[in-house]
């Protein structure tokens, strides 16, 4: 068999991916990027609304800095996200963006002078400072104290992946593409690479690295309708998973957006209620001040969704043959804005729905969106269990989102976290106890099995399956048990259900006898993986007994400091199990420089934690004591709790802004 | 949507297995039921699931945004995924887009041609303070708002492919860039940021499998799923280089 060496392998060709090939080549690392389609029509492209940065150039930004950010992302994820890793990622997001502007993206610059915006469905005049005049400019977006998400129109993701993949270009980095990885290889803890398969041939080939990276983004296709496009069925966690080794963070923390065309389940971005879209019901009632009177349809995505579901619950959704939904009116916008900023919602409409945005209001209703959950790294990107595995992107559980991640922060964390990622592996692959010593008898053994695996879904079976109907099962399953709102009966029920799926898909055959290009054979083992990824993401529900984020319980509608302040570890220990394995991981208060909280939505049911009050005490009477000796912010953050230590050196440094210079 | 009983759709497919030896390329016809809201990504999968699950295609977003499912649709170019089948007669034929190496059925390697030119075209950025570390600490550069603009709507192209496969100068010579590659030189023509020079770009695109290739058949423009002004960019770019033709 054909066997490739690199230093770093990296599956998948998204933003992460890509930042993550160019950092660790600009660092004399050698690397080969696998990929199932060619780089520019990742996932990424997808992104149309923007990346967060807290520049702070326009003037509903001013005053934006790294701790506003901060704040913003960790109220965000419900307390679930890791501290020190957002840290990392506010101070690095400007450069990333930066960096990023010089690469080419075209980003949206401010204007001088007067314009009209729409805030709370009123016209207001905003005025522009002439000193920032042609800097980058942001627009609002949900869960945000500051105007921060930066853009391009609507094609934001579509600019920023063309821009990296055209750098990938220029830093002559080896892409294979149509090449999916099916298997990792691994030996005594310690990842070697990975088993592709060449979708165009059917030919295996071994990749071995030092350091070998998931970028492969989420697995939304678990669920029926999705915004994801259809390659993100989780293929880089499962294939993590089945290490036996590696493991999983968060699988049940999942994001519905509120606002998917129905229902075909395509994306309207954020973007739209960040302009001064609104939310109506059946009435043409705008019904969000009603539950959030504060920050009303720019709300947490997740708290507008279930908002959303109560309001049509109480009968108020739309009756359409495809269930009830909502409207998203964008009308109030006007066509010049529409048309220049929000255009691919209006090619979305104008193609999937046949009406013009500027005319007519937009049905939607929240639908799943984006994985918080993928494999558990510490703040290198590291598989916490597997040597030599890393992940980023949304593949990963870094864990910047815990259980709800901003709008505006996944395209924000693929670049970031792709540049971070990029200096750790480069560190390590530098280090003696990166090399590798491995025999090609070990390699063909793991080609052999994935060989025998697919020679054996070709096997004529009594009772055959066929993944076609197991996937349907499935992806209902999860949209009505794993939903939005959860609860144990139908939880219990999912898990039981899926676990008989998973069963039954070990008795697939594959009709068409052939191991060349070949839906079919893709689709077999392609569904009996998102059957785990499945399996893991209900369990881990179902075991949640709180409401926390995205994650909420309608049995358990507290968030519980007290016995869930954790992540949800899943592994897969023996590949004959058919139920994950589920361990947790604490989320030490201690050492926090934002104690868990009331997130400010709705009523405060938490159930706290003794600890948060004695921590809560401890940072104020930092902050006070600093502050009354003249420390300035970074000085008071330092105590609070120390972070840049961890960084990569050339990211340490400050940011300037127009109002802060250095 | 149509309210009238819905309609049964004959599908035709141009199906060929490049891999399998024996293979030869015929047409295969599907029936099915039209459903509300249809789309050829449906359609597609629905025959592949219902007749036959090795049915090549590629979709990735099915949402008019990636530019994978370009395809023939009644022998035209464009993305199947936003085609809805009402727009179309019962009768639909499909064929793989041509021009690019065949995958098998509808699948093409679009992003292998895509590869090569951009290579060949060098579609990045080219500047000596980014071969330096960027200080990305310090503010952005400032770029006038309506140019960051302008920057956008040449950037706008999927790389589809359709424009290639609408063209007529691309069938005689066989090197030629296509309007999606002169779009992008013009994308880096007007950016401040690329430090290439009008002659740089002669050097690219300064011959006949360039910019003066070009027979003005204007196929590319019709077929853009992304309304791109092909034409202009393509007048621009001329206008540019037979400018540095004539100092040459």
């Amino acid at each position: 068999m054909k066997i490739a060496y690199t230093d770093v392998l990296i599956i998948g060709g998204g933003l992460a991916g890509l930042r993550c090939a160019t950092g660790v080549k600009e660092r004399g690392q050698d690397v080969v990027l696998l990929t199932l389609v060619p780089p520019k029509r990742s996932h990424s492209a997808a992104a149309q609304g923007g990346m967060q940065a807290s520049l702070g150039n326009c003037v509903k930004g001013e005053g934006d800095n790294e701790d506003v950010h901060f704040g913003d992302t960790i109220r965000g994820s419900d307390w679930g996200a890791d501290q020190e890793v957002a840290r990392m990622f506010v101070n690095t997001a400007p450069k990333a963006i930066r960096e990023l502007a010089a690469w080419g993206v075209p980003w949206t610059r401010v204007r001088k002078g007067d314009h009209q915006a729409i805030i709370n469905a009123k016209k207001v005049t905003l005025t522009e400072k002439d000193e920032a005049h042609g800097l980058i400019t942001a627009r609002d977006f949900g869960g945000t104290k500051k105007w921060r998400t930066c853009y391009t129109s609507d094609g934001t993701g579509h600019s920023m992946l063309y821009a990296m993949d055209n750098k990938a270009h220029e830093d002559e980095i080896k892409v294979h593409e149509r090449m999916e990885a099916i298997s990792l290889i691994h030996e005594d803890g310690r990842c070697y690479g990975a088993i592709a398969r060449n979708l165009m041939t059917g030919e295996l080939v071994a990749y071995i690295a030092k350091a070998t990276t998931i970028a492969t983004g989420g697995y939304g296709r678990i669920y029926e309708v999705s915004t994801n496009a259809v390659i993100c069925q989780g293929m880089g966690q499962a294939i993590a998973l089945e290490t036996g080794i590696a493991t999983l963070g968060n699988m049940e923390a999942i994001q519905f957006h509120p606002t998917a065309i129905v229902p075909v389940g395509i994306l309207t971005t954020e973007g739209c209620r960040g302009d001064g879209g609104l939310l109506t019901d059946k009435d043409g009632y705008r019904f969000m001040p009603d539950y959030e009177p504060e920050k009303k349809e720019l709300a947490s995505r997740d708290v507008v969704s279930r908002r959303m579901v109560e309001h049509m619950r109480k009968g108020k959704g739309v009756k359409s043959r495809y269930g009830d939904h909502l409207w998203l009116d964008i009308r109030n916008l006007g066509r010049k804005h529409i048309e220049k900023n929000l255009r691919e919602v209006k090619e979305i409409c104008e193609s999937f729905l046949g009406i013009d945005p500027a005319e007519k209001p937009i049905p939607v209703r929240p639908t799943q969106h984006y994985s918080m959950g993928g494999i558990r790294t510490n703040y290198k990107g590291e598989s916490q269990t597997l040597k030599g595995l890393y992940s980023c992107g949304e593949a990963a559980c870094w864990d910047l989102h815990g259980f709800n991640r901003l709008g505006g922060n996944s395209v924000a964390e693929t670049v970031v976290a792709g540049m971070l990622v990029a200096e750790y592996i480069s560190d390590f692959c530098e280090t003696k106890e990166s090399e590798i010593d491995i025999s090609t008898k070990l390699v063909q053994e793991f080609a052999d099995k994935q060989q025998a695996k697919l020679e054996y879904l070709l096997e004529p079976k009594e009772n055959a399956e066929s993944p076609y109907p197991l996937r349907h099962a499935m992806e209902k399953i999860m949209m009505n048990k794993v939903g939005i709102f959860r609860n144990g009966d139908d939880l219990t029920d999912a898990v039981n259900e899926l676990e008989q799926l998973l069963i039954r898909s070990k008795n697939i055959e594959v009709k068409h006898k052939t191991l060349t290009a070949n839906p079919e054979l893709f689709n077999a083992y392609r569904v009996q993986r998102m059957l785990k990824l499945a399996l893991c993401t209900a369990k881990g529900a179902l075991q949640r007994k709180e409401s926390r984020g995205a994650h909420a319980r309608e049995d358990y509608p507290e968030r519980n400091d007290k016995e869930f302040l954790n992540r949800t570890i899943t592994s897969w220990p023996d590949e004959n199990q058919t139920m994950p394995t589920l361990d947790y991981e604490a989320i030490e208060i201690e050492s926090m420089e934002l104690p868990p909280g009331f997130r400010g939505y709705g009523k405060d049911m938490t159930i706290t934690h003794p600890d948060s009050k004695i921590r809560q005490e401890k940072v104020d009477e930092i902050r006070k004591e600093l502050e009354s000796k003249g420390a300035n912010r970074f000085e008071i953050q330092e105590v609070l709790m120390e972070y840049k230590s961890k960084l990569p050196e050339c990211y340490r440094g400050k940011n300037e802004r127009l109002w802060e210079k250095f | 949507m149509n309210n009238e009983s819905a309609r049964t759709l004959k599908i035709s497919i141009l199906r060929y297995n490049p891999q399998v030896p024996e293979d030869k390329p015929s047409v295969e016809t599907y029936e099915l039921e039209e459903a509300d809201g249809m789309t050829l990504f449906i359609a597609l999968n629905d025959i592949r699931e219902k007749y036959d699950e090795s049915l090549k295609f590629d979709f990735v977003c099915r949402a008019g945004i990636c530019g994978s499912c370009s395809m023939l649709v009644n022998g035209k170019p464009t993305l199947a995924c936003r085609t809805l089948t009402t727009k179309l007669d019962e009768e639909i034929s499909l064929a793989p887009l041509p021009m690019f190496e065949l995958i098998g059925d509808l699948s093409v390697f679009t992003g292998k041609w895509m590869r090569g030119l951009n290579e060949r075209l060098e579609t990045w950025i080219h500047s000596e303070e980014k071969k330096m570390k960027i200080d990305s600490d310090r503010l952005e550069e400032r770029m006038e708002p309506d140019l960051a603009d302008d920057i956008y709507e040449t950037d706008r192209c999927v790389e589809c492919g359709c424009c290639v496969a609408g063209c007529g100068t691309i069938l005689m010579r066989e090197n030629f860039v296509g309007a999606v590659g002169l779009n992008k030189v013009a994308r880096y023509k007007i950016d401040p940021r690329d430090k290439r020079s009008d002659a740089d770009y002669y050097d690219l695109i300064g011959d006949e499998d360039g910019v003066f290739g070009c027979m003005s058949l204007m196929g590319c423009e019709d077929v853009c799923p992304k309304d791109l002004p092909l034409q202009s960019k393509i007048a621009y770019m001329r206008r540019k280089m037979v400018m540095m033709k004539d100092d040459k």
